[in-house]
């Protein structure tokens, strides 16, 4: 009877340990086109792979909690300046050698690195040294208190690597889950379960990552069997499923808006930007876009960042045609204006919103035309040259703080793509920086919030869902907080 | 000799001709590696520091002759996104490319010989006209799109094969042939139908000449007139289609590898463009053109082997 049970359970629950010979094959559009060098690696795509192999001193769980890694504890001073780290025992990297505190003191001293202007963080440019006290503790002094410094940490990009790696851009060497076995360009990225993980560790022995030429092709890939799992896949592509696959809902973790550029004319006047605002409904957008699901936004925060967000801020502009038309008049704009909305065009949901909200603009008389530019161009023209007029993007956060989507918006701020100056904005993020008081600082990101939106900065419209497809003989499937994703925590439910 | 030693200049000065015009266009474009690579996280300063570090800032022709030196040195440079050796992922690549195309090749012509030469001895016949209609069809039809046709026909409703399954050469050669058929196939179909046509009405242009008469009132049988005289005739034309198409087939598989997920020069090629990954793409454009002028320049041998009058008349 016993027996029986516990084979029956073990059915149920899959093998989530032990399994030495599985694998899964997950489908992904954007290939590692990348350093393998996590501190050089820059695509979202690369460092959401690259979380399942590098670890830094701390790390994100899956509820936007930071948990020691690399470190086995941790120790803020009081003051928010001196952070003390203690190695954890017995912990190696993927090559088999131990982990040093030179090793740590080389990572973090690379990653704070202003030979080449700006660090790799920007929050390590407040670094004043990285001191080894013995073989197992370091310390990190700051020049200025920041009690939010851990979080930056635990970004991949503050990966602890080992120092006598001598080609860190295609010998990666980590301490995560998984450990790094080959790649293909444009064919595959393979990684294999690193037994000596200090951890829980992976529950598959191969990950073999195959990138797709197009999402078009998602469900063909699926239901022909060539792949197990694909993230961020379409609502419509998930209803053409059959029952072999469970679909997962969960956020992408994106503000996604129209962001206009402050500097250009006519977006320097508050009232055409509020006016924009009045002239549409993210439900609309919603309903085209993804199925009516997503959370409408009203400033840059999401609602997973659950601490610092301000529900009340979607209701800042409710859809009013006549509110609208009235500011446009008092801005000098009786007759509407055009204007152009520059849209990356790899991505169809950008692409999509863009022709909801030309359509709305047409009710208060302003004319936008949507103009499709690769990715690349979108990057050099858009992002850097800030040479625009409004685009639709998501913006997500590097880190699990308010700082990491608010900073930007400061007007000297070299990634404010959008060139939003505002005095008041800059002295309330200055005052949440600065802050050690935990709950004042997100009082201060809250004001920031709340700016952003009376100052109608972008045209806020959704948090996008993000759907997961999952071949049934798979489960664990993790959503974070974060762009990332985590193929240790995924196990093999029967086999089939 | 002399001929080959002309067309062998005409071939390295189309190389030099095709990689300026790559590399200048990559110049003018809007664009640029360096935000490509550093992404959203690029600022001003990043910008410049690794502008000057891959040699971005040079002008334009010491940035062209700096690479072209290295290249005929045999080093194709670094690729910015992947940072690895451009001639060990182009090597990696190559033979993916060239089987798709020498498959297509392949049925192509296994295809197109016997249903040409059928269907002009039955000219008028049922037979023939059935092909000519599905030859039309075909022809219509777009590589890329009979892709899309096949992959839902074979692959989602046969289940033949999965689509966007691929098996590198290096780990099952025989599987990997698999996996090229249905997209070789679709490369190979419109060359096919018109491979058909053409042979077929240059076999019945043949047939009516007047040495064709001869040959058959002196009694010979009609199938030695046929493949010794009429065939080794008509099949002229039909070998520089054969070579035209070859080399189509090697620039036209860029696409059907993309709709077919198969990792071969083509996939590479289009995301190195969108990447501005300039070595990959410099590379990759001048395997293909010259895999496409040795093509040419082997055809033009074949040709004046079969047909020794044109060597005459040069």
């Amino acid at each position: 009877m016993l027996t029986t049970l516990t084979i029956a359970l073990s059915g149920c629950s899959g093998d989530k340990a032990g399994e030495n010979s599985s694998k899964i094959t997950i489908g992904i559009l954007q290939d590692i086109e990348d350093s393998l060098d996590p501190h050089k690696a820059v695509a979202a795509g690369t460092k959401e792979v690259f979380f399942n192999m590098f670890e830094g001193l701390v790390k994100p769980d899956e509820n936007g909690n930071i948990i020691p890694a690399v470190a086995s504890d941790y120790h803020p001073s009081d003051d928010g300046k001196v952070y003390t780290f203690t190695l954890r025992k017995g912990i190696k990297f993927h090559d088999g050698s131990p982990v040093t505190v030179e090793d740590i003191k080389y990572s973090i001293d690379k990653c704070a690195d202003t030979s080449n202007g700006e660090p790799l963080i920007a929050a390590f440019s407040n670094i004043e040294s990285v001191n080894i006290l013995d073989e197992e503790t370091v310390e990190i002094v700051l020049k200025e208190a920041d009690t939010e410094f851990a979080v930056f940490l635990a970004n991949v990009t503050a990966a602890i690597i080992p120092a006598s790696n001598e080609s860190p851009d295609t010998n990666p060497i980590g301490t995560g889950p998984y450990k790094y076995v080959s790649r293909s360009p444009q064919e595959n990225f393979i990684m294999e379960q690193y037994d000596e993980y200090w951890g829980e560790g992976a529950h598959i022995k191969n990950v073999i990552l195959k990138v797709r030429s197009s999402a078009d092709s998602y469900v063909m890939d699926l239901e022909g069997g060539s792949v197990d799992m694909i993230a961020r896949i379409t609502a419509t592509q998930a209803a053409e499923l059959s029952d072999e696959f469970n679909v997962l809902e969960g956020t992408m973790n994106l503000v996604q808006a129209l962001y206009l550029n402050n500097a250009a004319e006519p977006f320097q006047d508050v009232r055409v930007r509020q006016a924009l605002c009045y002239a549409v409904d993210p439900q609309e957008i919603m309903d085209f876009v993804s199925d009516g699901k997503g959370t409408e936004i009203g400033s840059s925060m999401f609602p997973t960042f659950e601490k610092y967000y301000v529900e009340e801020l979607k209701d800042t502009y409710s859809k009013d045609v006549e509110k609208a038309k009235a500011l446009l008049a008092e801005a000098g704009y009786p007759d509407g204006f055009s204007f152009t909305i520059t849209v990356p065009s790899n991505y169809q949901q950008h692409v999509d919103t863009a022709q909801v909200l030309v359509e709305e603009f047409k009710a208060i008389g302003v004319n936008a035309e949507i103009q499709l530019i690769e990715w690349d161009s979108w990057l050099s023209d858009v992002y850097a040259g800030r040479n625009y007029e409004s685009t639709v993007i998501g913006v997500d956060a590097s880190s699990l703080t308010a700082r990491a989507l608010l900073e930007r918006f400061d007007s000297s701020a070299s990634n404010n793509f959008i060139n939003f100056g505002n005095a008041e904005y800059d002295a309330a993020l200055q005052a949440a920086m600065d802050s050690v008081d935990d709950e004042e600082k997100t009082q201060y990101y809250k004001e920031c919030q709340r700016i952003l939106a009376q100052e109608a900065a972008n045209v806020y419209i959704q948090d996008l869902p993000e759907f997961v497809a999952i071949n049934k003989k798979f489960a664990g499937y993790t959503f974070y907080p974060l762009y990332v994703q985590d193929f240790s925590k995924l196990y093999i439910v029967e086999d089939k | 000799m002399k001929y080959i030693g002309k067309k062998l200049i005409m071939m390295a000065a189309t190389l030099i001709a095709v990689s300026f015009f790559v590399f200048l266009s990559f110049f003018i474009m809007s664009g640029d590696p360096v935000t490509s690579m550093l992404g959203t996280e690029a600022t001003p300063e990043k910008v410049e520091a690794l502008r000057e570090e891959l040699g971005l800032n040079a002008p334009f022709f010491t940035q062209y002759f700096r690479w072209a030196t290295s290249f005929l040195k045999g080093d194709m440079g670094i690729s910015y996104s992947y940072h690895i050796p451009v001639t060990a992922m182009v090597a990696d690549k190559i033979p993916v490319t060239l089987a798709l195309s020498g498959l297509a090749f392949l049925m192509m012509l296994l295809l197109a010989v016997p249903l040409g030469i059928y269907t002009a001895k039955h000219e008028g016949g049922l037979a023939d006209r059935v092909i000519y209609i599905l030859n039309q069809v075909m022809m219509a039809i777009p590589p890329f799109f009979a892709g899309i046709l096949i992959t839902f026909l074979f692959g989602r409703v046969f289940r033949w094969f999965t689509p966007g399954g691929y098996v590198s050469y290096k780990d099952d050669f025989g599987q990997f042939i698999g996996y090229m058929f249905f997209p070789a196939l679709a490369i190979a179909l419109p060359k096919m139908a018109m491979a058909v046509k053409l042979l077929r009405s240059s076999v019945i242009g043949e047939v009516k000449k007047d040495y064709v008469r001869t040959a058959f009132s002196r009694g010979n049988r009609s199938n030695q007139v046929f493949y010794s005289h009429i065939l080794k005739n008509a099949v002229i034309p039909v070998i520089t289609f054969l070579g035209m198409a070859l080399a189509d087939m090697v620039a036209g598989s860029i696409i059907i590898e993309q709709v077919f997920s198969i990792p071969g020069l083509g996939r590479i090629l289009l995301t190195s463009i969108s990447n501005r990954d300039y070595p990959v793409v410099e590379a990759i454009i001048i395997c293909i053109a010259f895999i496409v002028v040795v093509i040419n320049l082997l055809v033009d041998i074949v040709y004046r082997l079969i047909d020794p009058r044109i060597s005459a008349e040069e």
